[in-house]
């Protein structure tokens, strides 16, 4: 018994040596390997590819992968290839994405596209900043995330959705009585719903019902719906994820509820949910600044390209900020003439000097995007609404 | 000549000597660079895992309850803490002054929360309060994650609905902004302060299982009726380690939120909880070293997994399933404990025949 309990200590420790050992070993390869490369410059991504938040992860990491393919097949920018490096976070606030962004810092990670999520994306600017890395992330929208001058984001800010949100269903006389569920434990949700409540109460828009949930009881909502019904809500706003959105939709079915529904990017996925009663969602609007059918060129390119290489995956409005993301930061690189051999923080200290100084980006998410020196990006949202099982503009 | 130590104190040296020697290993790898950015990283997460499950070993292994709310405590240590840092961290600018008192606010609240969940709920045994802990732990993240709270020249402002309803004025600063959390709290823990701390924790550890207060400990999960008829005062004895287990959560929880920028409430749920037990449960119940090293190598593990992408978590399992086998299993248990023995045989034979042979010299 005694000498099991040692053995097993013994060997376990034997594990963890030599698990420090091969860490040692990877380091230093991968040190070789990213210095003096003059023409590869390695891109890092971090966001969930396991978990619950996975399809954000994964279609971010294939439209990142097909940006840089095509950049490559195109030659390169002024002779500069680019390398896409991604790993898993699991959307964790904490250590996990800590982990993951380390490990790309191990990789060579010269430039950051990441994280996916808002929650990580706290976790890793403040890391970003001090080892002065370029940080543009597709997809997490806190205003917290950019405060740092080395991060900037695609996609809009959480108030400027909320904001976005009141402003169009009030401007566009949508509905009058307005219902809210929302989850209270997530940083994202919670965001946009302060911002949609303040400027709701000062266009005029009536909150009948402000109904919460929580990540450990995201499943049953029928509490929320019936306190939403009974108030006669004309409109449900949901500034959630898809996952907990398709469920309250059907939920609403059961319950005989049928307001309209209004949501933010976060929809955006809400059809590819598997067994998920397409019909159910037909007539949600949702604000998001991309929509897979519309009819511009450099969207369908895209999409055709997207479904080609991923078996015919619709892409959503992650994957065309990854996209996007990935085209700016060789938009970029194109104009300072970067090569891949100078330090990750000449390369920061540039591109942020050049992101904010007079640059426009005229991409999948919106036209003659700007930035300023917040790191908040300046473009018009779009209004989509589902139809025929689409997503087709308003 | 030299006096024998009892196996307790030998044991609890040997441990000491194993930490102290991978400690000065780390240390030796990072002044040289020879690390990577990952290990960096982890050294003190591990830390703040190791600590937890030695902790929690208390109340699992020594006082024989299963307590599920292990990160309800780490949340509350590090929402004290780092509210207490963001308060001071304009006035008291020496992170050596204040990082110490953080330690202590926040091991405090944590054993008061402690002590508090711990009376009612320890009249509670075995699965009941399992659910019953797992409960509170549940309860503190999701209050943490409602909770918004600023100050400005006014005084502290506390909501638990929106950041709106907080009325701060114009000069205010919020320092936790609900599901948000915290963020801003200065980066203090290092990992020389997280090995001290754990160091710390482990002399703590072995203090008291070998004192009379953990005999009576002991004697309480051995046999409650026999404890309670020789006049062990259960209630006490029972809080007592509960409190202590709370009180080290807490500390872990502070490490970590000085290690991170942020610090989000949805961190701390039942997961975080299950997964010290198992590195409780894998390590060996009531065994310090081994939750130390079931810490270690557990927290690592999925990292150095990376390179398998999809398949990581996967792997995760399946490993996980095939050391709880090895380590609980007596027939492979045996298989390794014969052939150890062997060994120890042969390598002893060899030195008392290379001993008979110096004499025959």
């Amino acid at each position: 018994m005694k000498f099991a309990k040692k053995l097993m200590a013994l060997s376990l420790a034997a594990v963890m040596a030599g698990s420090c050992l091969t860490a040692c070993g990877d380091s230093s390869k991968a040190d070789g390997g990213k210095s003096g490369d003059e023409n590869t410059i390695v891109i890092g991504g971090s966001g969930p590819l396991t978990g619950g938040a996975a399809q954000y992860g994964v279609a971010v990491k294939n439209a990142a992968q097909l940006a840089v393919d095509e950049i490559n097949e195109a030659g390169g920018v002024n002779g500069v290839k680019f390398k896409l490096v991604f790993e898993d976070d699991e959307a964790d606030p904490g250590d996990k994405a800590i982990n993951a962004y380390n490990q790309l810092k191990d990789k060579g990670m010269q430039v950051m596209l990441g994280t996916v999520t808002t929650g990580s994306c706290l976790a890793v600017i403040d890391k970003t900043k001090s080892d002065n890395i370029f940080q543009i992330t597709p997809s997490a929208s806190a205003q917290d995330v950019i405060k740092n001058d080395n991060a900037f984001q695609v996609c809009f800010t959480d108030p400027n959705q909320g904001k976005a949100s009141a402003d169009y269903i009030a401007d566009n006389n949508i509905a009058k009585k307005i219902a809210v569920i929302y989850d209270n434990s997530d940083a994202y949700s919670s965001g946009i719903f302060n911002t949609f409540k303040s400027e709701a109460k000062e266009k005029g828009l009536d909150i009948v019902a402000e109904q919460s949930f929580t990540k450990d009881s995201k499943t049953d909502f029928s509490a929320q719906i019936s306190a939403a019904k009974s108030a006669e809500a004309e409109l449900l706003f949901l500034p959630i994820y898809y996952q907990e959105a398709s469920l309250i939709l059907a939920q609403c079915k059961s319950a005989d509820f049928t307001p309209k529904f209004f949501g933010c990017d976060g929809l955006d996925g809400i059809l590819s949910v598997d067994n998920f009663d397409k019909s159910l969602a037909e007539g949600v609007m949702l604000l998001t600044p991309f929509a897979a059918d519309a009819e511009d060129e450099a969207t369908q390119k895209f999409v055709k390209a997207y479904k080609e290489k991923y078996k015919d995956e619709t892409p959503n409005q992650f994957a065309a900020d990854a996209y996007d993301g990935v085209k700016i930061i060789a938009k970029l690189v194109e104009k300072e003439s970067i090569k891949g051999n100078m330090s990750k923080s000449e390369i920061c200290d540039k591109l942020k000097k050049a992101i904010t100084d007079g640059f426009s980006y005229d991409g999948l998410t919106g036209q003659g995007m700007t930035w300023s020196a917040d790191g908040a990006v300046s473009k018009n949202p779009k209004a989509v609404v589902i139809k025929d099982g689409n997503y087709s503009a308003l | 000549m030299k006096k024998k130590l009892n196996v307790q104190t030998r044991k609890s040296f040997v441990t000491y000597a194993l930490l102290l020697i991978v400690i000065i290993a780390v240390e030796i790898m990072v002044n040289t660079g020879n690390i990577s950015s990952m290990l960096q990283g982890l050294l003190v997460p591990i830390c703040v895992y190791a600590i937890l499950a030695v902790s929690l070993n208390l109340t699992v292994g020594i006082l024989g309850e299963l307590s599920l709310g292990q990160a309800g405590f780490m949340c509350i240590g590090a929402y004290s803490s780092a509210i207490f840092s963001n308060l001071v961290k304009d006035s008291i600018t020496e992170p050596m002054i204040r990082f110490p008192l953080a330690i202590i606010i926040g091991g405090i609240c944590a054993a008061v929360f402690g002590i508090i969940i711990g009376i009612p709920v320890l009249r509670l045994r075995g699965d009941y309060l399992a659910i019953v802990t797992l409960a509170f732990g549940e309860i503190i993240k999701n209050v943490f994650a409602a909770l918004y709270i600023g100050y400005d020249s006014a005084g502290l402002h506390i909501s638990l609905k929106s950041q709106g309803d907080l009325n701060l004025a114009s000069d205010g600063k919020m320092i936790i902004n609900g599901a948000l959390g915290i963020s801003g709290t200065p980066n203090d823990s290092t990992f020389e302060i997280a090995a001290v701390i754990l160091f710390i924790t482990l002399i703590i550890s072995y203090n008291f299982i070998n004192s009379r207060t953990g005999r009576a400990v002991m004697s309480i999960r051995d046999n409650r009726i026999a404890a309670e008829s020789v006049g062990i005062n259960i209630t006490k004895y029972k809080l007592i380690t509960f409190g202590l287990t709370a009180f080290l959560a807490g500390v872990a929880g502070v490490l970590y939120s000085h290690n991170f920028y942020s610090l989000q409430a949805s961190k701390f749920d039942y997961n975080l909880s299950i997964l010290v037990l198992v590195f409780v449960v894998l390590g060996g119940i009531g065994s310090v070293r081994g939750s130390v090293i079931a810490a270690a190598v557990l927290t690592m593990l999925p990292e150095y997994l990376r390179s398998i992408n999809k398949y990581r978590m996967l792997f995760y399992a399946v490993i996980l399933i095939v050391m709880m086998i090895c380590t609980s299993n007596a027939t492979v248990r045996n298989f390794f404990v014969r052939n150890f023995e062997k060994l120890k045989g042969l390598i002893i034979k060899k030195k008392s025949a290379g001993e008979t042979a110096k004499e025959g010299e």
